[in-house]
C-alpha cells in the first residue's frame, strides 16, 4: 500500500507538484498496480543475470572528430527565456 | 587522559580529458569561448537524441587506469545518475557506477578504489535579478562545457594529513600531466578535487562520520582546508559533540569553513543501467595501447634517480616536472663524468635559484642549455674554479647566456693553482688581521673564518677553500 | 487512374505506377494531401502542404513519390514535434530523425505527423494531449495505441502507409485494431536516433501498412546501422519483397497457457481459423510453453516506467518546450512538469521513480530485469523448437472510447500478447485475420494475428506472413472511406 506521504516523496523526486486530489488518486492507482507487479516475487530469479540490453554489441564508439555544432541562434530558438546567448533560469530560492 | 585522534582522508578527483570533442557528441571542446557556441542536439539533451562514446576518451581513461596501477575491467558499463539541475540537461548524468573501467590501483602510498568515466556538467552563472519576480536572482546556463569527458578517480581513505594530500595530489597531477591526457589545470577546472575527511582515535580501524569538502582549486588550499576541517572536527569531539555529515566549502581568503546546502534532498540518485549504451570491453589491442603508451611515470622516475645517488628531495622535484627532468638528463648526457648527485644539486639548487632570482625566468626561456651547465659543473668538479666562483659564473651565464669558459677567462676567476702565490696572500692576511689571528692562536678556532674571508676577498674567490684553510693553519702554528 | 484505385492501392503499387509514368509524383501527393486535409479521425496533429511535404526529398529512390505519414514522436527539422504532449506544445526540432531522413532520401514526401498517446504511453490513443484519435471502422471506438494515429490514417484512407513506434505493442496492437499490417522489427534493426524516447531498451521504429509487401519495402529502406545510435545493428543483407506461397516445413508454436481468460470469443475464433489456414499451407502447429511470459506485463510495468521516468526528466522548462513558472527554480521544475504532462505520463513517471528509488531498486527494477532474462530465455528455448510463435495480437477487438480509462491495469492488459515479445527484443508482425463481433455484440471489427520470429529473422517472418496474408485474403476497404468527412 502506497501512503500519501510516499506519493509526495516520489512526486518531489520526480519534480511534479501534484494537486491534492491527484495525490489520493495516485496513491490508490500506484498501490493497485504494485499489487499486480508484486507477483514477480513468484518467479525464481536465483542466480539469474539482469537483462538491460538485448543487443549483442560491445565497444560501439565514435572517433574523436569534431562535427559542426548548432548555430547559437538555433540552439536558443526554443528556449523559454534566452538571455545574452544563454539559457536563463530562475535561481533557487529556498532550500533545493 | 585525553584520546589522540588521527585524520582519515579519501579523495575524489575529477580530471577533464583533453580530447578534441565531447564525451558523447562531436562538439568541440574549448575554454573561454562565448556561451553556447559548442552545443548540438545531443549535448543540449533535445528530445530523441542518443549518446555515442568518444573512442579517444576511452583510450585516455584506460591510460590513466594503467598509470594508477589499476586492474582494467574486462567489461565496463555506463549508468544514469538522476538529479535535476539546470546544468544537467538530461537531468541524468551518464557515469559508471556498477562497473567502472578501472579498479584496485595504487599510486605511491595511496590505494585507488576505482576510476570511472563520466560527462561534465554545464556552467551556471548566477546573475542579478534585474526586475524579475520577487527580486530573485537568475542564473544563466552555458552548455559549452557540458559533456566534457571526465575521469573520476576515487581513492581509499589512506591519507592522514593535509600536507600528505598536497604532496600526493601533486604526484597525481604530475602523473596525469605526463600522460598527456589532460591539462590538469586546477584554476581552469580541468583538475578538481573533493576530499572526504573524518577523524578517529589513533589505533582504531573504524571510520568516523565524514564531511565532504568540495571543489578546491589548488593543492595549497586543499591542504589548508583539510587542516582546518581536521582541527574543527577534533574540537567538536573534544567538546563532547558529534561530527555531522555535511558538505563544506573552504574559503582560502578567510580560512573559514561554510556548510553548503544539499542540492537534492536525500541524494536519491536512482541509478540505472544506461540503456542507450553498450558495454566497453577493452580488446587486447586497446589494453596493449594503454600499457605501451605509458611513459616513465613520476614515481618510477623518482625511484630511478634515487638509485643513481640523487638525493630524495631532488629526485622528487625532478620527477614531478618533466621539463626539469629532461634538463637534468641533458646535463648528465653532456658530461658523463659528472656525478648524478652533483648534477641534480646544481640543477634543482643553484640553477633553479638563479632563474628565480633573475626575473623568475622559465626554464624553457633560459639562455643556459644543459650542455653549458654541464661545462660549468665540470670546471668546478675539476677544481678549475672554486664552488663560489662557479656561482658567480652561473649568475653571468643566466643573465647573458655567455658560455662558462669565457666568463671564467673574462673575470679571471680561474682558481689560483700556484701554492706560492696563495701562500703570500695568506701571510699578508694574517698580518692585516692581527686580532682574529691572535684569537685563533689562543684556541678559538672559529675565528679562522675571518681570515679565510680576507683571503677569499683578496683572491676574488679564486682560491680553493681547503688549500686556504691548510695554509692558514700552517702559518698560525696549529 | 481513378481516385478510388489510388485510394485502395498499396504503397508498392503506387510506387510502381509512378516509376512507369502512369502517375506523376505530384498527382499522388496532391491526392493524399487532399485526403489528409479531410481527416475526421483526429489522426493528424500536423499536416504538410505541397512545399513542406517535399522538403529534404531525395530523387530516384525506390519508393519515389509515395507519401508517408509519420508518428509525431519522430523529430522533423522545422516541423512541430510534440509526442502529443503539452510539454512539447509548439516545439520545433532543429534536426530530423534518422529513420525519417532515410524515408525522405528514398523519395517519400512527408504527409503529416500523426496523433498518438502522449510520449507513446497508452494502448488507445486516448492519452493524447490533443484529443483522442478515432477508429475508422467505428468512430466510437479507439484505434489502439500508442501509434493510434499512424494506424487510423492508413486504415481510414488518409495515408498510404505510415511510421510508428512500438515499445510494448504500440505498432502491432493498433494495426490489429484497425485491420492493417504492423511490423515491430528486432530491437536494433532501425535507428532510434531522433525518435523521442519512452523506454530506451524496448523502443523500436516500424512500418504500418496495407499489406505485408509494403511492410517489407519500408523496412528495407528504414533498417541499417546508424553511427548516431550505439544500439543499432541493421539487418544483414537487407530485406526483399516476400513471395512465399506455402509454409511447408515451417513450425508455428502456440503458447496456449498464455491465452487464458480475457480473450474475446470472436478473437479466439479468428485465431483458430488462422491456425487452420497455416495447416492448409503446409505449416505445422505445435503447442509450446513460455513459462514466464505470464509475468511479462508486470515486469514491463516496472522496466518501461523506470526508463521512462529518467527519459522524461529532460522536460524541465530550461532549454525548450513549456515553462509554466518562473517563480523560483523548484517551481519552474515542478509546475512545468505538473502542467505539461498528462495523467498517464505522470502515473508512469511516479511508478518508475518509485521503482528506482532508494530501498526499492532490488525489489522492483532489479527483479524485473531478471524476470526479463527468464522471458528472453523462454523465447530462445521456443525458437529452438519452432520457427515462429503465434498469438492473437490483442485479447479483444477495438474497444469503446472511455471503456478502459478508469482502471490502468485493465488497459495495460491489452498488451498481454505483445509485451513478452518486446521484452525478448525479437521481431513480430500483426496481420489482419478477419473480422469478429466484440463480446456483447455490435458490428464486426478487425482481429489481428501476431507472428513472432527469432532476432533478425525478419525476411523469414515476412515470407510466412505474406503466404498467410494471401490465404486469408482480408479486405479492409470498408474502412477506407471511414477517415474522411
Amino acid at each position: 500500500m502506497i501512503e500519501r506521504e510516499q506519493v509526495l516523496h516520489v512526486a518531489r523526486l520526480s519534480r511534479l507538484r501534484l494537486g491534492d486530489e491527484e495525490i489520493d488518486t495516485l496513491a490508490g492507482e500506484l498501490s493497485s498496480i504494485l499489487d499486480h507487479v508484486d507477483k514477480l516475487a513468484e518467479v525464481d530469479i536465483e542466480g539469474v543475470e539482469p537483462t538491460s540490453h538485448v543487443v549483442p554489441l560491445e565497444n560501439v564508439l565514435r572517433p574523436d572528430e569534431p562535427r559542426p555544432s548548432l548555430d547559437r541562434e538555433l540552439a536558443l530558438s526554443q528556449a523559454p527565456d534566452p538571455h545574452d546567448g544563454a539559457f536563463r533560469v530562475p535561481s533557487p530560492q529556498a532550500e533545493f | 587522559m585525553s584520546t589522540e585522534y588521527e585524520a582519515v582522508i579519501g579523495l575524489e578527483i575529477h580530471v577533464q580529458l583533453s580530447t578534441r570533442t565531447k564525451m558523447f557528441c562531436g562538439c568541440e571542446l574549448s575554454f573561454g569561448d562565448d556561451p553556447n557556441v559548442h552545443t548540438c542536439p545531443v549535448c543540449l539533451a533535445l528530445p530523441g537524441v542518443l549518446p555515442v562514446p568518444n573512442a579517444q576518451a576511452i583510450e585516455y581513461a584506460l591510460q590513466i587506469g594503467a598509470a594508477l596501477g589499476c586492474e582494467l575491467s574486462p567489461v565496463s558499463t555506463f549508468d544514469r545518475k538522476n538529479y535535476f539541475y539546470p546544468d544537467n540537461p538530461k537531468a541524468y548524468q551518464i557515469t559508471q557506477a556498477a562497473r567502472p573501467f578501472a579498479v584496485n590501483g595504487r599510486l605511491g602510498e595511496v590505494r585507488i578504489h576505482h576510476a570511472h568515466l563520466e560527462e561534465d556538467a554545464a556552467k551556471t552563472i548566477h546573475t542579478g535579478g534585474g526586475g524579475r519576480i520577487k527580486g530573485s536572482d537568475a542564473s544563466e546556463v552555458d552548455f559549452n562545457r557540458g559533456g566534457t569527458p571526465l575521469v573520476e578517480i576515487v581513492t581509499e581513505p589512506d591519507l592522514r594529513s593535509g600536507a600528505q594530500v598536497r604532496e600526493w595530489g601533486q604526484l597525481l597531477r604530475a602523473t596525469i600531466k605526463q600522460l598527456g591526457v589532460s591539462d590538469v589545470n586546477m584554476e581552469e577546472g580541468s583538475l578538481r578535487c573533493d576530499a572526504n575527511v573524518s577523524i578517529r582515535p589513533v589505533g582504531s580501524t573504524e571510520f568516523g562520520t565524514k564531511t565532504e569538502m568540495k571543489n578546491m582549486n589548488s593543492f595549497r588550499f586543499i591542504e589548508r582546508g583539510i587542516e582546518a576541517e581536521v582541527a574543527r572536527q577534533k574540537e567538536v569531539v573534544a567538546s563532547g559533540g558529534q561530527v555531522v555529515q555535511e558538505t563544506l566549502h573552504f574559503d582560502p581568503a578567510t580560512g573559514e569553513l561554510h556548510s553548503l546546502r544539499s542540492k537534492e534532498e536525500a541524494h536519491d540518485y536512482r541509478y540505472l543501467p544506461e540503456p542507450d549504451l553498450v558495454p566497453v570491453v577493452p580488446t587486447p589491442a586497446m589494453l596493449e595501447e594503454a600499457a605501451s603508451s605509458l611513459p616513465e611515470l613520476p614515481a618510477a622516475r623518482a625511484a630511478r634517480y634515487e638509485g643513481i645517488g640523487v638525493s630524495e628531495q631532488a629526485a622528487l622535484l625532478l620527477s614531478f616536472e618533466l621539463e626539469w627532468a629532461g634538463y637534468f638528463e641533458g646535463v648528465l648526457a653532456a658530461d658523463q663524468s659528472i656525478e648524478p648527485r652533483v648534477a641534480a644539486n646544481w640543477v634543482t639548487g643553484e640553477f633553479a635559484a638563479e632563474l628565480r632570482k633573475q626575473d623568475d625566468q622559465a626554464l624553457a626561456d633560459s639562455k643556459v642549455g644543459p650542455e653549458s651547465l654541464a661545462t660549468l659543473i665540470g670546471l668546478v668538479q675539476a677544481k678549475k674554479i672554486s664552488h663560489g666562483a662557479g656561482k658567480t659564473v652561473l649568475e653571468e651565464m643566466v643573465a647573458s647566456g655567455t658560455d662558462p669558459v669565457t666568463v671564467v677567462a673574462e673575470k679571471g676567476l680561474e682558481q689560483i693553482a700556484d701554492s706560492g702565490e696563495l701562500e703570500k696572500i695568506v701571510i699578508q692576511a694574517i698580518e692585516d688581521n692581527p686580532k682574529p689571528a691572535e684569537q685563533v692562536r689562543e684556541g678559538n678556532e672559529k675565528a679562522i673564518g675571518a681570515l679565510v674571508g680576507a683571503v677569499m676577498k683578496a683572491t676574488q674567490g679564486r682560491a680553493d677553500g681547503g688549500e686556504v684553510n691548510r695554509l692558514l693553519r700552517q702559518h698560525l702554528g696549529l | 487512374m481513378a481516385d478510388i484505385e489510388l485510394l485502395a492501392a498499396s504503397g508498392a503499387e503506387t510506387a510502381a505506377k509512378i516509376k512507369s509514368g502512369e502517375l506523376s509524383a505530384d498527382e499522388v501527393l496532391a491526392f493524399w494531401l487532399d485526403r489528409a486535409g479531410r481527416d475526421r479521425l483526429n489522426g493528424y496533429l500536423w499536416q504538410a502542404d505541397r512545399d513542406s511535404a517535399r522538403q529534404g526529398l531525395g530523387e530516384g529512390g525506390p519508393l519515389d513519390g509515395v507519401p508517408l505519414a509519420i508518428k509525431d514522436i519522430f523529430c522533423t527539422e522545422g516541423v512541430p514535434t510534440t509526442a502529443a504532449s503539452r510539454i512539447l506544445g509548439g516545439y520545433v526540432p532543429p534536426y530530423t530523425a534518422t529513420s525519417v531522413r532515410k524515408a525522405m532520401a528514398a523519395g517519400m514526401p512527408m504527409l503529416g505527423k500523426t496523433n498518438m498517446d502522449e510520449f507513446a504511453m497508452g494502448s488507445s490513443n486516448e492519452n493524447s494531449a490533443f484529443g483522442a484519435c478515432l477508429n475508422p471502422w467505428d468512430t466510437e471506438r479507439v484505434p489502439g495505441g500508442s501509434s493510434g494515429g499512424s494506424a487510423a490514417v492508413v486504415a481510414g484512407g488518409l495515408a498510404p502507409w505510415s511510421l510508428g513506434t512500438d515499445t510494448g505493442g504500440s505498432i502491432r496492437q493498433p494495426a490489429g485494431f484497425c485491420g492493417i499490417v504492423g511490423l515491430k522489427p528486432t530491437y536494433g534493426a532501425i535507428s532510434r536516433f531522433g525518435m523521442i524516447a519512452f523506454a530506451s531498451s524496448l523502443d523500436q521504429c516500424g512500418p504500418l501498412t496495407r499489406n505485408v509487401t509494403d511492410a517489407a519495402l519500408l523496412l528495407n529502406v528504414l533498417q541499417g546501422r546508424d553511427e548516431m545510435d550505439s544500439t543499432s545493428v541493421g539487418i544483414e543483407g537487407g530485406i526483399k519483397a516476400p513471395d512465399a506461397e506455402r509454409l511447408d516445413g515451417m513450425t508455428f508454436g502456440v503458447p496456449r497457457a498464455l491465452m487464458g481468460e480475457g480473450i474475446e470469443a470472436g478473437v479466439l475464433a479468428r485465431f483458430e481459423d488462422t491456425l487452420i489456414r497455416i495447416a492448409e499451407l503446409g505449416g505445422e502447429i505445435v503447442d509450446i510453453e513460455l513459462p514466464h511470459a505470464g509475468h511479462a506485463i508486470s515486469a514491463y510495468y516496472v522496466l518501461a516506467p523506470a526508463e521512462a521516468s529518467t527519459n522524461l526528466s529532460r522536460y524541465d522548462g530550461v532549454r525548450y518546450g513549456l515553462r509554466a513558472s518562473n517563480e523560483d527554480l523548484l517551481s519552474m521544475y515542478e509546475v512545468t512538469r505538473e502542467d505539461g504532462f498528462g495523467p498517464e505520463v505522470k502515473r508512469r513517471i511516479m511508478l518508475g521513480t518509485y521503482a528506482l528509488s532508494s530501498g526499492y531498486y532490488d525489489a522492483y527494477y532489479g527483479r524485473a530485469q531478471r524476470v526479463r532474462t527468464r522471458i528472453v530465455e523462454d523465447f530462445e528455448k521456443a525458437f529452438g523448437e519452432v520457427d515462429f510463435v503465434v498469438t492473437p495480437t490483442s485479447p479483444t477487438v477495438a474497444f469503446k472510447l472511455g471503456e478502459k480509462t478508469s482502471d490502468p491495469w485493465t488497459m495495460y492488459l491489452s498488451d498481454v500478447f505483445t509485451v513478452p515479445i518486446s521484452l525478448a527484443g525479437v521481431p513480430a508482425i500483426s496481420i489482419p485475420a478477419g473480422l469478429a463481433e466484440p463480446d456483447g455484440g455490435g458490428s464486426e471489427l478487425p482481429v489481428g494475428f501476431q507472428i513472432a520470429a527469432p532476432a533478425f529473422a525478419e525476411q523469414k517472418l515476412l515470407e510466412a506472413s505474406y503466404a498467410l496474408e494471401q490465404a486469408i485474403g482480408f479486405d479492409g476497404s470498408a474502412a477506407l472511406e471511414g477517415g474522411v468527412s
